[in-house]
């Protein structure tokens, strides 16, 4: 059963690496979109830690829905309201409960997926964030290592893919050939639920 | 790159904190991103508020004043501004009469004024929306986030807010601010990329010998690049994409609008070849705004909006305004 203190090590985890990954995301950003995505990325979950250290949900939803909130109010872009609402989502879908399951949180992220889905109207292969969260929470219950396998792949196969949602739609055709930014992060994300549950094995 | 910056985290506080200093007509909160006219909430007046990401000064803080927009709330540099701003701001400017929310078509701006219209609404704030998306560059926008928001918003703000300042009510404001978008179309063309603060580098590399057509205001590159033009050939290539979208049928406005690094010199030159092909193609000019509006950081280039328009919207854009940006008539 996973508790609030692992998906306080998740949001741990996930600012870590995308504190550590922020100049390769501004770099995919750069001939697609604005190159701004490891800028923001890093300071919306630097902010989400610091929320999270200060008030201290003690239910994994509780943990979820403060980080979406923060993120919305953090980040700015396309990215603070999708990845807020990814979040945010998810944890109201897990309520109350002072523990959850694996499955509990693969079904409480396909809510949050619906939601980023519902709100940013974009569909798997149209080279978004959503072709990599799509496969990984589908994998999700396999395990969290075939999540991120499976983000990872999601995340690489948006290269050859023509851009039809956000800033690199702006360019039609020569947005074929660059990794998604948005996809790229989400793998960090998925990532880092495999660091959180290490962590707890430790 | 140098940049005449402390360090990149600071720039738009520092921004900020200029216009503070050097506009006391205005009411700036540092802390909260929230550029307010200092005599908000004005009574019975609906309230304009706009905003983007930071890097296209003057717009939008710049546009804040008596005549156009009530606050603005910038973002980090191209990056939306997060709800709570827009909140913030609406809360600052409602006199009870209502807000207007001019938002350009970008994903981001897009989602975060949802955000913060719906958490107003729910505060008991009327709440508005005139979506602003005139660039012709765009084009399948079945299939794209659409068309981008771009010069026209300077011609919205500037005409709703004389709108809103005659005591016109909120659905009349929202439909004159409609009226500008949809009869507004604007073509962009880069010399250069522009360098974010926090990127430090060109974010897209142009040869010195080729041109990019069709950009947008954040850095991102257009739809296709061609060989060096010189500023009649330019003109010409940019009046016939506009036309070609929106045929004349009455005057306009027209808006040359540098990118931030193309000398005021070469604007008005290629402004002289923009009349010449507007008027071998029989389309009159009202009024013509040249100058730096709705820029990209330190872009080369220029864009050109034009806005078809009657005697009542002509009126609106005659009328006084008093911002940092834009002045006239007061």
């Amino acid at each position: 059963m996973l508790d609030a203190d692992f998906f306080r090590r998740w949001m741990a985890a996930t600012a870590m690496s995308v504190d550590r990954e922020a100049d390769r995301l501004t770099a995919l950003d750069s001939p697609i979109g604005d190159a701004d995505h490891g800028i923001n990325m890093k300071r919306g979950f630097a902010a989400v830690r610091t929320t999270l250290e200060k008030e201290t949900p003690d239910t994994p939803g509780g943990v979820l829905t403060l980080a979406g909130k923060q993120l919305i109010s953090t980040v700015g872009g396309a990215s603070g309201p999708l990845y807020g609402t990814l979040l945010r989502r998810a944890g109201k879908a897990l309520g109350d409960a002072g523990e959850v399951s694996e499955a509990q949180l693969a079904d409480a992220l396909h809510a949050g997926l619906d939601g980023v889905m519902t709100l940013g109207g974009a569909k798997p292969g149209d080279k978004t964030m959503v072709d990599a969260l799509v496969p990984a929470v589908e994998a999700l219950s396999a395990g969290f290592a075939a999540a991120r396998t499976a983000a990872e792949e999601g995340a690489e196969a948006t290269t050859p893919m023509l851009a039809r949602k956000g800033r690199a739609s702006y360019l039609g055709e020569r947005s074929i050939g660059h990794q998604d930014p948005g996809a790229t992060s989400s793998a960090l994300l998925v990532a880092a639920l495999t660091e959180a549950a290490e962590a707890a094995d430790e | 790159m140098k940049m005449l910056i402390n360090v990149a985290e600071t720039v738009v506080a520092d921004a900020l904190r200029g216009m503070a200093a050097a506009h006391p007509d205005l009411t700036v909160d540092v802390e909260n991103r929230v550029i307010v006219r200092r005599d908000a909430p004005v009574a019975g007046k609906v309230a304009l508020v706009s905003g983007g990401g930071s890097g296209h000064e003057p717009l939008h803080g710049g546009f804040v004043g008596p005549g156009m927009l009530s606050a603005a709330c910038p973002g980090e540099v191209f990056t939306s501004p997060v709800p709570d701003q827009m909140l913030r701001a609406a809360a600052a400017v409602d006199s009870g009469a209502g807000v207007l929310f001019i938002v350009k078509n970008y994903t981001g701006d897009v989602l975060n004024f949802d955000m913060a219209a719906e958490l107003a609404e729910d505060e008991g704030v009327q709440i508005a929306k005139v979506l602003v998306n005139d660039d012709v560059a765009v084009t399948d926008s079945l299939y794209t986030a659409g068309r981008r928001g771009t010069g026209a918003t300077l011609f919205v703000e500037k005409i709703a807010g004389a709108a809103a300042e005659e005591g016109r009510p909120l659905e009349q404001v929202e439909a004159i601010g409609r009226q500008v978008n949809e009869n507004s179309r604007t073509f962009g063309v880069a010399l250069s990329a522009c360098t974010t603060p926090a990127k430090g580098s060109p974010t897209f590399d142009l040869p010195p010998g080729e041109l990019e057509l069709g950009i947008g205001i954040h850095g991102e590159p257009g739809r296709e690049r061609r060989a060096m033009m010189t500023s009649g050939e330019i003109a010409d290539f940019t009046v016939h994409a506009l036309l070609e979208d929106m045929p004349p049928r009455n005057p306009v406005l027209l808006l040359v609008n540098g990118m931030g690094a193309t000398p005021l010199l070469e604007l008005y030159g290629f402004g002289a070849e923009v009349h010449r092909v507007l008027a071998d193609r029989g389309v009159a000019v009202a009024r013509t705004l040249v100058g730096n509006y709705v820029t990209s950081l330190d872009m080369a280039g220029v864009s050109v909006t034009l806005c078809q328009i009657d005697e009542e919207l002509l009126r609106l854009w005659d009328a006084p305004v008093r911002t940092p940006g834009l002045r006239w008539g007061m």
